[in-house]
Protein backbone atom coordinates (compact mmCIF):
# COMPACT_ATOMS: atom_id res chain seq x y z
CA UNK A 1 0.00 0.00 0.00
CA UNK A 2 1.69 3.36 -1.02
CA UNK A 3 1.20 6.63 1.12
CA UNK A 4 -1.61 7.74 -1.52
CA UNK A 5 -3.56 4.87 -0.34
CA UNK A 6 -3.08 5.31 2.96
CA UNK A 7 -3.94 8.97 3.15
CA UNK A 8 -7.15 8.08 0.64
CA UNK A 9 -8.61 5.61 3.16
CA UNK A 10 -7.58 7.22 6.29
CA UNK A 11 -9.62 10.37 4.72
CA UNK A 12 -12.68 8.67 3.24
CA UNK A 13 -13.16 7.01 6.66
CA UNK A 14 -13.19 10.20 8.29
CA UNK A 15 -15.45 11.59 5.61
CA UNK A 16 -17.62 9.00 5.77
CA UNK A 17 -17.53 8.94 9.71
CA UNK A 18 -18.19 12.82 10.03
CA UNK A 19 -21.42 12.73 7.54
CA UNK A 20 -22.36 9.65 9.36
CA UNK A 21 -22.67 11.27 12.75
CA UNK A 22 -23.84 14.77 11.18
CA UNK A 23 -26.65 13.43 10.02
CA UNK A 24 -27.47 11.45 13.88
CA UNK A 25 -26.13 13.99 15.73
CA UNK A 26 -29.07 15.73 17.75
CA UNK A 27 -27.48 19.02 18.18
CA UNK A 28 -27.48 21.07 15.47
CA UNK A 29 -24.02 22.71 16.21
CA UNK A 30 -22.16 19.63 16.81
CA UNK A 31 -23.35 18.50 13.20
CA UNK A 32 -22.21 21.49 12.18
CA UNK A 33 -18.76 20.83 13.43
CA UNK A 34 -19.10 17.46 11.83
CA UNK A 35 -19.61 18.72 8.41
CA UNK A 36 -16.62 21.19 8.75
CA UNK A 37 -15.01 17.96 9.15
CA UNK A 38 -16.45 16.14 6.06
CA UNK A 39 -15.96 19.27 4.36
CA UNK A 40 -12.03 19.59 5.24
CA UNK A 41 -12.03 15.48 4.53
CA UNK A 42 -13.08 16.35 1.00
CA UNK A 43 -10.59 19.08 0.05
CA UNK A 44 -7.67 16.25 1.86
CA UNK A 45 -9.30 14.39 -1.65
CA UNK A 46 -8.96 17.50 -4.25
CA UNK A 47 -5.06 17.69 -3.21
CA UNK A 48 -4.79 13.68 -3.88
CA UNK A 49 -6.75 14.19 -7.21
CA UNK A 50 -4.13 17.36 -8.23
CA UNK A 51 -7.01 20.26 -7.96
CA UNK A 52 -5.41 22.50 -5.67
CA UNK A 53 -7.17 25.24 -6.66
CA UNK A 54 -10.39 23.32 -5.77
CA UNK A 55 -8.88 22.36 -2.64
CA UNK A 56 -8.42 25.91 -1.90
CA UNK A 57 -11.66 27.03 -2.92
CA UNK A 58 -13.06 24.17 -0.69
CA UNK A 59 -11.78 25.22 2.25
CA UNK A 60 -12.47 29.02 1.72
CA UNK A 61 -15.96 28.88 0.56
CA UNK A 62 -17.27 25.69 2.15
CA UNK A 63 -15.77 25.90 5.83
CA UNK A 64 -14.99 29.56 5.75
CA UNK A 65 -18.51 30.67 4.41
CA UNK A 66 -21.00 27.95 4.14
CA UNK A 67 -20.01 26.42 7.27
CA UNK A 68 -20.09 29.19 9.11
CA UNK A 69 -23.50 30.65 7.86
CA UNK A 70 -24.83 27.43 8.96
CA UNK A 71 -23.65 27.83 12.24
CA UNK A 72 -24.86 31.68 12.59
CA UNK A 73 -28.11 30.21 11.35
CA UNK A 74 -28.17 27.30 13.95
CA UNK A 75 -27.83 29.52 16.53
CA UNK A 76 -30.33 32.57 15.12
CA UNK A 77 -33.10 29.40 15.39
CA UNK A 78 -31.90 28.11 18.34
CA UNK A 79 -35.21 28.27 20.65
CA UNK A 80 -36.19 25.69 19.18
CA UNK A 81 -34.23 22.95 19.32
CA UNK A 82 -34.31 22.34 22.81
CA UNK A 83 -38.13 21.83 22.14
CA UNK A 84 -37.18 19.28 18.92
CA UNK A 85 -37.89 16.28 20.50
CA UNK A 86 -36.46 13.47 17.75
CA UNK A 87 -34.08 14.51 15.52
CA UNK A 88 -35.65 12.69 12.26
CA UNK A 89 -39.16 12.62 11.15
CA UNK A 90 -41.81 9.27 11.16
CA UNK A 91 -40.84 8.63 7.88
CA UNK A 92 -37.08 7.90 8.85
CA UNK A 93 -37.01 4.35 8.28
CA UNK A 94 -38.22 4.90 4.55
CA UNK A 95 -35.57 6.86 4.45
CA UNK A 96 -33.04 4.67 5.53
CA UNK A 97 -34.08 2.24 3.22
CA UNK A 98 -33.90 4.55 0.40
CA UNK A 99 -30.08 5.65 1.03
CA UNK A 100 -29.20 2.37 1.67
CA UNK A 101 -30.78 0.64 -1.75
CA UNK A 102 -29.15 4.02 -3.52
CA UNK A 103 -25.76 3.41 -2.00
CA UNK A 104 -25.87 -0.09 -3.15
CA UNK A 105 -27.77 0.17 -6.37
CA UNK A 106 -24.45 2.96 -6.90
CA UNK A 107 -21.46 0.36 -5.76
CA UNK A 108 -23.10 -2.35 -7.87
CA UNK A 109 -23.19 0.13 -10.96
CA UNK A 110 -19.98 1.42 -10.55
CA UNK A 111 -18.22 -2.43 -10.44
CA UNK A 112 -20.05 -3.19 -13.18
CA UNK A 113 -18.64 -0.47 -15.21
CA UNK A 114 -15.55 -1.48 -17.25
CA UNK A 115 -13.41 1.52 -16.93
CA UNK A 116 -13.30 1.91 -13.16
CA UNK A 117 -10.05 0.44 -12.43
CA UNK A 118 -8.47 2.56 -14.48
CA UNK A 119 -5.48 4.51 -13.09
CA UNK A 120 -5.24 8.03 -13.55
CA UNK A 121 -2.64 9.54 -17.04
CA UNK A 122 0.56 11.23 -15.16
CA UNK A 123 -0.22 14.81 -15.70
CA UNK A 124 2.75 16.31 -17.87
CA UNK A 125 5.32 18.17 -16.41
CA UNK A 126 4.99 22.05 -17.94
CA UNK A 127 0.74 21.86 -17.44
CA UNK A 128 -0.21 24.11 -14.83
CA UNK A 129 -3.69 22.90 -14.08
CA UNK A 130 -4.66 26.29 -11.93
CA UNK A 131 -3.21 28.38 -14.81
CA UNK A 132 -5.04 26.23 -17.50
CA UNK A 133 -8.61 26.73 -14.89
CA UNK A 134 -7.85 30.44 -14.69
CA UNK A 135 -7.51 31.39 -18.72
CA UNK A 136 -10.54 28.75 -18.89
CA UNK A 137 -12.93 30.52 -17.18
CA UNK A 138 -12.48 34.03 -18.57
CA UNK A 139 -11.57 32.90 -22.52
CA UNK A 140 -14.28 33.74 -24.63
CA UNK A 141 -14.13 30.29 -26.35
CA UNK A 142 -14.21 28.14 -23.26
CA UNK A 143 -16.02 29.13 -20.52
CA UNK A 144 -16.67 32.96 -19.54
CA UNK A 145 -20.53 32.94 -19.96
CA UNK A 146 -21.11 30.49 -17.03
CA UNK A 147 -18.73 32.38 -15.54
CA UNK A 148 -20.63 35.43 -15.51
CA UNK A 149 -23.98 34.13 -15.17
CA UNK A 150 -22.33 32.56 -11.89
CA UNK A 151 -21.33 36.07 -10.50
CA UNK A 152 -25.15 37.38 -11.77
CA UNK A 153 -26.76 34.20 -10.10
CA UNK A 154 -24.61 35.12 -6.60
CA UNK A 155 -25.22 38.53 -6.81
CA UNK A 156 -29.12 37.84 -7.06
CA UNK A 157 -28.52 34.96 -4.47
CA UNK A 158 -27.26 37.92 -2.49
CA UNK A 159 -29.98 40.89 -3.19
CA UNK A 160 -32.55 37.65 -2.83
CA UNK A 161 -31.63 36.42 0.80
CA UNK A 162 -31.43 40.28 1.85
CA UNK A 163 -34.68 40.52 0.60
CA UNK A 164 -36.31 36.84 2.25
CA UNK A 165 -34.31 37.66 5.38
CA UNK A 166 -35.63 41.15 6.08
CA UNK A 167 -37.67 41.70 9.41
CA UNK A 168 -41.55 41.61 8.34
CA UNK A 169 -43.46 44.78 9.35
CA UNK A 170 -46.24 43.19 10.91
CA UNK A 171 -43.68 41.25 13.17
CA UNK A 172 -42.23 44.20 14.68
CA UNK B 1 -2.18 4.22 -6.97
CA UNK B 2 -5.71 4.87 -6.11
CA UNK B 3 -7.77 3.49 -8.62
CA UNK B 4 -10.84 5.66 -10.13
CA UNK B 5 -13.28 2.80 -8.36
CA UNK B 6 -12.21 4.36 -4.93
CA UNK B 7 -13.06 7.81 -5.44
CA UNK B 8 -16.56 6.65 -6.76
CA UNK B 9 -17.18 4.38 -3.71
CA UNK B 10 -15.97 7.62 -1.69
CA UNK B 11 -18.74 9.75 -3.65
CA UNK B 12 -21.86 7.14 -3.67
CA UNK B 13 -21.56 6.44 0.57
CA UNK B 14 -21.01 10.67 1.09
CA UNK B 15 -24.03 11.04 -1.32
CA UNK B 16 -26.10 8.23 0.12
CA UNK B 17 -25.16 9.33 3.94
CA UNK B 18 -26.62 13.08 2.43
CA UNK B 19 -29.58 11.77 0.81
CA UNK B 20 -30.52 9.92 4.32
CA UNK B 21 -29.82 13.46 5.91
CA UNK B 22 -32.20 15.00 3.83
CA UNK B 23 -34.71 12.44 3.82
CA UNK B 24 -35.25 12.16 7.59
CA UNK B 25 -33.87 14.78 9.45
CA UNK B 26 -36.72 17.44 10.59
CA UNK B 27 -34.76 20.82 11.02
CA UNK B 28 -34.51 22.45 8.27
CA UNK B 29 -31.26 23.41 8.24
CA UNK B 30 -30.30 19.98 9.08
CA UNK B 31 -31.81 19.21 5.43
CA UNK B 32 -29.73 22.03 4.09
CA UNK B 33 -26.20 20.78 5.68
CA UNK B 34 -27.35 17.27 3.93
CA UNK B 35 -27.52 18.64 0.41
CA UNK B 36 -24.78 20.42 0.99
CA UNK B 37 -23.17 16.48 1.82
CA UNK B 38 -24.75 15.42 -1.91
CA UNK B 39 -23.58 18.30 -3.18
CA UNK B 40 -19.43 17.95 -2.16
CA UNK B 41 -20.26 13.50 -3.09
CA UNK B 42 -20.46 15.27 -6.93
CA UNK B 43 -17.80 17.50 -6.87
CA UNK B 44 -15.47 14.61 -5.47
CA UNK B 45 -17.16 12.54 -8.72
CA UNK B 46 -16.69 15.64 -11.27
CA UNK B 47 -13.10 16.20 -9.91
CA UNK B 48 -11.75 12.49 -10.30
CA UNK B 49 -13.50 12.05 -13.64
CA UNK B 50 -11.79 15.21 -14.42
CA UNK B 51 -8.70 13.61 -13.44
CA UNK B 52 -8.51 9.97 -14.90
CA UNK B 53 -10.32 10.74 -18.13
CA UNK B 54 -9.69 13.90 -19.40
CA UNK B 55 -7.03 15.45 -17.88
CA UNK B 56 -5.97 17.83 -20.80
CA UNK B 57 -9.68 19.42 -20.55
CA UNK B 58 -10.16 21.75 -17.59
CA UNK B 59 -13.87 21.69 -18.30
CA UNK B 60 -14.30 19.26 -15.14
CA UNK B 61 -12.53 21.88 -12.81
CA UNK B 62 -14.86 24.32 -14.56
CA UNK B 63 -17.69 22.25 -13.49
CA UNK B 64 -16.98 22.05 -10.30
CA UNK B 65 -16.04 25.82 -9.34
CA UNK B 66 -19.26 26.58 -11.05
CA UNK B 67 -21.05 24.35 -8.22
CA UNK B 68 -19.28 25.75 -5.91
CA UNK B 69 -20.73 29.06 -6.92
CA UNK B 70 -24.48 27.25 -7.18
CA UNK B 71 -24.19 25.90 -3.55
CA UNK B 72 -22.98 29.07 -1.90
CA UNK B 73 -25.91 30.48 -3.66
CA UNK B 74 -28.31 28.18 -2.59
CA UNK B 75 -26.93 27.84 1.04
CA UNK B 76 -27.44 31.80 1.15
CA UNK B 77 -31.31 31.71 -0.24
CA UNK B 78 -31.82 28.54 1.62
CA UNK B 79 -30.85 30.18 5.50
CA UNK B 80 -32.38 33.45 4.56
CA UNK B 81 -35.97 31.25 3.84
CA UNK B 82 -35.22 29.23 7.12
CA UNK B 83 -34.82 32.40 9.34
CA UNK B 84 -38.14 33.88 8.17
CA UNK B 85 -39.82 31.06 8.47
CA UNK B 86 -38.11 30.91 12.30
CA UNK B 87 -39.27 34.33 12.62
CA UNK B 88 -42.98 34.32 11.76
CA UNK B 89 -43.47 30.74 12.92
CA UNK B 90 -41.16 29.91 15.98
CA UNK B 91 -40.12 26.66 14.01
CA UNK B 92 -37.91 25.64 11.52
CA UNK B 93 -39.27 22.01 11.67
CA UNK B 94 -39.62 20.94 8.29
CA UNK B 95 -42.41 18.93 8.87
CA UNK B 96 -44.19 21.84 11.05
CA UNK B 97 -43.57 24.24 7.69
CA UNK B 98 -46.76 22.78 5.68
CA UNK B 99 -48.97 26.20 4.74
CA UNK B 100 -48.60 25.24 0.92
CA UNK B 101 -48.61 21.26 1.48
CA UNK B 102 -51.76 20.01 -0.17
Amino acid sequence: MTVEQAVFLFTSALILFSGFMMVTRRNLVHAALYLIVALFGVAVIFVLLEAGFLAVVQVLVYIGAIAILMIFAVMLTRGDISKEQEPVNADFGWALMLAALFCFGLIILIGQWPAVNSQAPALSAETDTVFELGSALVSPDAYVIPFEVASVLLLAALIGALVVARPHKKSK
Amino acid sequence: MIPLSWYLFLAAGLFSLGLYGVLARKNAIAILMGVELMLNAVNINIVAFWRYLTPGNVGGQAFAVMVFAVAAAEVAVGLALVISVYRRRKTVAADEINLMKW
